[in-house]
This record gives C-alpha cells, sequence and structure tokens, in this order.
C-alpha cells in the first residue's frame, strides 16, 4: 500500500514537473548573421526612434554618461541589483544576432533569444500589448543604433531569486499577456493615449503599488501611487493629494514642457519621463492627457482660478517676517528666494510648494530627495536648477524645513520620525551612488 | 574638462566637477566680485546667475553647470551700467559692500519675475541675502528705484548675457 502511494506521488511530481515544462519551456531562437537585418525604410526607423521615447528604453537600458543603450545600469530591487542588458546591434554582447521573431518574443513574452526567462525588470508585462508593427519599428531603430561592445553585469539577486525559470512561474500568475484592445465607447485619443499608458510607456510600472513578489496588487490599486527607488510616484486617480486637480490642461503641459505653475516640476525618474516622451508628437501627449484626465476624474473640473488656488498662495509668504521658529528661518534663508510667489499667480520657474505633490505626498520621501540632491538644470523645468542642499544642511535642518512647510502649507497631518528619515535617505542615497559600475 | 560661459565668453576649466563653483570662478577664473560668505547656501553672498537665474554659488558644484550660462557682478552689465547697479549708487546702498554683489544678482531675478514689487516680494525674495551692516533699507530703496527705470521702458543694453 505505502509502495502504492509512493508511486502515485513519483507519477505525480513527474507529471506537475512535465506539466510545468512544456508550460514554460522556449526554444532558443537561431541566431541570425551580425548585419544581415539592413535596408530598414527611414520612417520605419523614424517612427522606433519616437516609440523608444514613448517606452524610455534609453533611460534603462544607459548608464550614466555612458554609450546610449549599451546597458548596464544597475536598478536596486526588493531582491537585489539587476542590471540591464546591451541593446546595440553588438553581436556578441549586444542584440546584434537576433532576429526580428526574437525582439517579438522578448517584447510581447519576457523571453530572450536563447530561450531563458527574463526578469520582469525589463516591463513585458507592459510591452505584451504594443502591437507588433510598433514592436518592428523598435526593432528598426534599434537594429541601425551603432554597435558598443558592453557585456552585460552580473545580477546580484540571491538564491532564489537568481534562477530565471521560476520566473516563468512569476508569468503564469501575474502577467495578462496579448496586445491592447481598445475599449469601445471611449474615443480614439483616449485609446490611444491608454495604448501607450499601458503598454510600452508603463506607467503603472511606477504608480502603481507593487505585492511581495514585485506584481501589481489588485486592480482597484491600480496607479494609487506608489514607492520606487525611494521616491514616491504619486496617485494618478483622483486619490491624488495636490490641491489643484490634474486636468486635461495641465498633464499635457506638465508632460510636454516638465513642469507646471499650478503642479510643480517633474523631478527624479519623472524628468526621464518627460524628457523622452518629448519625441512624441503633441497629439499623443494630449492622448495620454485624455486618458489619466478621465481616470483621475477631472475631466469635467476646470484648471485653477479657483479657491484652493488662493489658499495655496496666501500661504507663500508666511514666515518671511521675522519669526520665532527654527523651520522658518531655515527656510527664508535657503529656499524662499527661489520658490516665494505673490499673491496673485504663481509662476512656473517659482515651484509653489503649497500646490505640490512632494509636500502632500504621505511620505516626505520626495521632498527629503528633492532637498538633499536639488534638481539639475537637464531636469525639471529646463535650464532652472535647485542646487543640492545635501551638504549645506544637516539632518535636522532639512527635517525642520520639511516639518515646517508640512505644518504651514498643507492642512496634512504632520511627517512623522522625519529627522530619522533624512538620515536614512542620506545613507541610501550614498549607496546607490555606488551602483552603477 | 568642464565647459561653461562665464559672461558671454567660453571658459573650460581642469578641475574636479564636485568644487563649488565659487571658487572656480574666484581661484581659478580670478573673478572676485562674488564672495564667500557661509559656505552652505544661507546668505547670499555667492549669488551669481546660471542661465539668467540667481544661485548660490557655494553649493553649486562645477559639474552642475557643465554647457550653461554662467553670469557674475562683472557681466551683468558690460559698463557696470545695469539699472540695479545705478540705483545703488544714487541712493548708496553698501556700507561695507562685501554682500552687495550676491544682492544685487538676487534683485535682479526678483526684477524679472516681479517687475513692479511690493515691499512684500523684496523682503520675501531678498530675504536670504544678509547684509551684516542692516543697509535693508537703502537695499529696498534701490531695488525700487531699479524696478521704476526697468518699467519705464527705456531698453536696457546690458542684459546681453541674461
Amino acid at each position: 500500500m505505502i509502495k502504492r502511494i509512493y508511486i502515485g506521488l513519483a507519477i505525480l511530481v513527474v507529471l506537475g514537473a512535465a506539466l510545468f515544462f512544456a508550460l514554460v519551456w522556449r526554444p532558443t531562437i537561431a541566431p541570425i548573421a551580425p548585419g544581415s537585418v539592413a535596408g530598414f525604410p527611414a520612417e520605419l526607423v523614424a517612427k522606433g526612434e519616437a516609440l523608444a521615447g514613448a517606452g524610455y528604453c534609453a533611460t534603462c537600458h544607459t548608464v550614466k554618461g555612458g554609450q546610449p543603450y549599451a546597458g548596464g545600469y544597475g536598478m536596486p530591487t526588493p531582491f537585489g541589483v539587476i542590471y540591464s542588458t546591451n541593446i546595440t546591434p553588438d553581436p556578441d554582447s549586444g542584440i546584434g544576432r537576433w532576429s526580428e521573431a526574437a525582439f517579438m518574443r522578448a517584447m510581447h513574452e519576457g523571453v530572450s533569444r536563447d530561450g531563458s526567462h527574463l526578469y520582469p525588470a525589463f516591463p513585458y508585462d507592459y510591452f505584451t500589448k504594443v502591437a507588433d508593427e510598433d514592436v518592428r519599428a523598435l526593432y528598426a531603430f534599434l537594429m541601425t543604433r551603432e554597435p558598443v561592445s558592453a557585456p552585460a553585469q552580473r545580477n546580484t539577486l540571491p538564491f532564489p531569486f537568481n534562477i530565471r525559470v521560476l520566473q516563468a512561474g512569476w508569468k503564469l500568475l501575474f502577467m495578462d499577456q496579448g496586445r491592447y484592445r481598445p475599449v469601445a465607447g471611449k474615443s480614439e485619443a483616449w485609446n490611444r493615449g491608454a495604448y501607450l499608458a499601458e503598454g510600452l510607456s508603463h506607467c503603472a510600472a511606477c504608480h502603481t503599488p507593487r505585492n511581495v513578489l514585485g506584481a501589481e496588487k489588485a486592480a482597484d490599486d491600480s496607479y494609487a501611487g506608489a514607492m520606487i527607488e525611494g521616491w514616491f510616484a504619486p496617485a494618478l486617480t483622483a486619490a491624488n493629494t495636490t490641491p489643484l486637480p490634474w486636468t486635461q490642461d495641465e498633464l499635457f503641459t506638465y508632460l510636454r514642457s516638465g513642469a507646471t505653475a499650478l503642479h510643480g516640476v517633474a523631478a527624479g525618474k519623472m524628468s526621464d519621463v518627460v524628457h523622452d516622451l518629448g519625441r512624441l508628437p503633441d497629439a499623443d501627449i494630449q492622448a495620454i492627457s485624455v486618458y489619466f484626465a478621465d481616470l483621475n476624474g477631472s475631466s469635467a473640473l476646470k484648471t485653477g482660478s479657483d479657491e484652493a488656488l488662493a489658499k495655496a498662495l496666501a500661504t507663500s509668504a508666511l514666515g518671511s517676517r521675522l519669526e520665532p521658529d527654527a523651520g522658518a528661518v531655515l527656510y527664508w534663508a535657503a529656499c524662499g528666494s527661489c520658490h516665494y510667489n505673490s499673491a496673485t499667480t504663481p509662476l512656473s520657474v517659482r515651484p509653489e510648494l503649497a500646490l505640490n505633490s512632494a509636500l502632500t505626498a504621505a511620505t516626505p520621501d520626495t521632498f527629503i530627495h528633492i532637498v538633499m540632491a536639488g534638481i539639475g538644470l537637464e531636469e525639471g523645468i529646463p535650464n532652472v536648477l535647485m542646487p543640492a542642499f545635501s551638504q549645506a544642511l544637516n539632518d535636522g535642518e532639512i527635517a525642520k524645513i520639511a516639518d515646517y512647510l508640512r505644518r504651514t502649507r498643507t492642512e496634512l497631518p504632520a511627517w512623522e520620525q522625519l529627522e530619522a528619515r533624512v538620515a536614512a535617505i542620506r545613507r541610501e542615497s550614498a549607496g546607490s551612488a555606488d551602483l552603477s559600475p | 574638462m568642464t565647459r561653461f560661459e562665464l559672461n558671454g565668453r567660453d571658459v573650460s576649466v581642469e578641475v574636479a566637477d564636485d568644487t563649488p563653483l565659487l571658487w572656480v570662478i574666484r581661484d581659478d577664473l580670478g573673478l572676485t566680485g562674488t564672495k564667500f560668505g557661509c559656505g552652505i547656501g544661507l546668505c547670499g553672498a555667492c549669488t551669481l546667475h546660471i542661465d539668467g537665474r540667481a544661485i548660490r554659488s557655494c553649493i553649486t558644484p562645477l559639474g552642475a553647470v557643465a554647457n550653461a550660462r554662467v553670469t557674475t557682478i562683472e557681466g551683468l552689465d558690460p559698463k557696470g551700467q545695469h539699472p540695479l547697479q545705478k540705483a545703488w549708487i544714487a541712493t548708496q546702498a553698501p556700507q561695507c559692500g562685501y554682500c552687495q554683489s550676491g544682492q544685487i544678482m538676487q534683485a535682479a531675478t526678483l526684477l524679472k519675475d516681479f517687475p513692479d514689487p511690493s515691499d512684500q516680494d523684496i523682503d520675501a525674495v531678498m530675504n536670504g541675502s544678509l547684509c551684516r551692516c542692516m543697509a535693508y533699507v537703502r537695499i529696498r530703496q534701490a531695488i525700487k528705484l531699479a524696478a521704476a527705470e526697468l518699467r519705464s521702458g527705456t531698453v536696457h543694453e546690458g542684459t546681453a548675457h541674461e
């Protein structure tokens, strides 16, 4: 009897393994001779270039100051550091031996040319929605880049996360494969916006919270805002905390220029997003704005010129007279000369903190990051620099400024444990500076 | 090697990227009109313009201004005749004079954003520019005088580097 149970179990295990293998095994796609794909039409390459902007390919596939698309950029994940790979057409270290079919499979299924499963740090769970003709354009663009020899960096994922075949299990659990399907009853612009946002531009990758296995949480959490690489990516729904609504116009101005007077500037990773989206035509940016203005319920609302704006601006000069408050004194010595606005209208070159999501977010992390690291000339508003205060102000001083502004510029609950948070972010920033080789 | 534009001319320096811009300008490029005050961005003495806006140069590393346009008090006006400089003289604003280049550079940005500044606008924007001689009343007066000249529509030639 016991023998029978053992045999039964053994058969089950073998069958189970066979089934898993059958589900997850992917064949190698034959290599092509390097340089054998050529003669792409110029308009296809140009289309691919714009789409590569929409997908921010260069942002993750380029190290700071390195060759574009040559990979090596380290992404800290809760599981370890994953390095992006070389997607230039170099035959040995890049994708020079990849056929279009191999590239298409990687985009749609997250499988490398050799049949191994890719980590979802490469956001194929979004790219699976990208139409075949757009993937072809991306392929044409990448295969016409200058080949760069840059072998892949070793990921620092510990066991068992370093077993690639387990990614197949992740896909079975969390990934819905398939192209974007237009939603009936919505406008063409809305569907175009949704196609870009849900697919190539993978907005949810940062703005939707993730479960412990790094997959998106349930549908109700879609775009609910999330922490990503130490920054808070705000909610893109009605749950967004900024005093003024993100209307279609505001979204468009922000995504097109990197700043709006009523919401502030794109900083951190969002700065790269705006930069790369620059390759898309106005109509596409407008489409993304239509989609999110519908999603956050602001379609029916007007931009600004309301009580919330007046209320926010009324706080701009608070504390600029002598005030027995260390936070106020520090703020006016270090920050006020650039951030002050008169009571009538905010200027986009003077980001009004009372209107800014950095101050209204549930956590102070984004605020602290910006104070410490500043905003470069290429980030945020073009040609407007904010110096880094990490060497000028200590943890306690940054905490005092954060607390003061939260207390006087918003009506939200105070941020707790601020000084400890500043200290932690200072340590993390020092650590992440060592990430890139 | 970092290249940027200083008062309208191209300059390149072989200095570490994290060197404060203030040191590069004073020590390597020899323009000493921009002053060292506190070194932590809290007094305004080191204020200059980057791409036309006032910035504390003591906490701005050289690497942050690669290819940018930097303007110091020496370049605000080719003849030292910016309306703010004229108003500074007309009102005899400075006493010891140490903070004035920073004050003037900050005030130039103030007037760009607020062409007709109220007392509150001036106090708020100039709050980060300290004056040990307490010349604040004359500084405010000078700013208003310069604002009036700029508003009067006289075409001012000195903004070539702005």
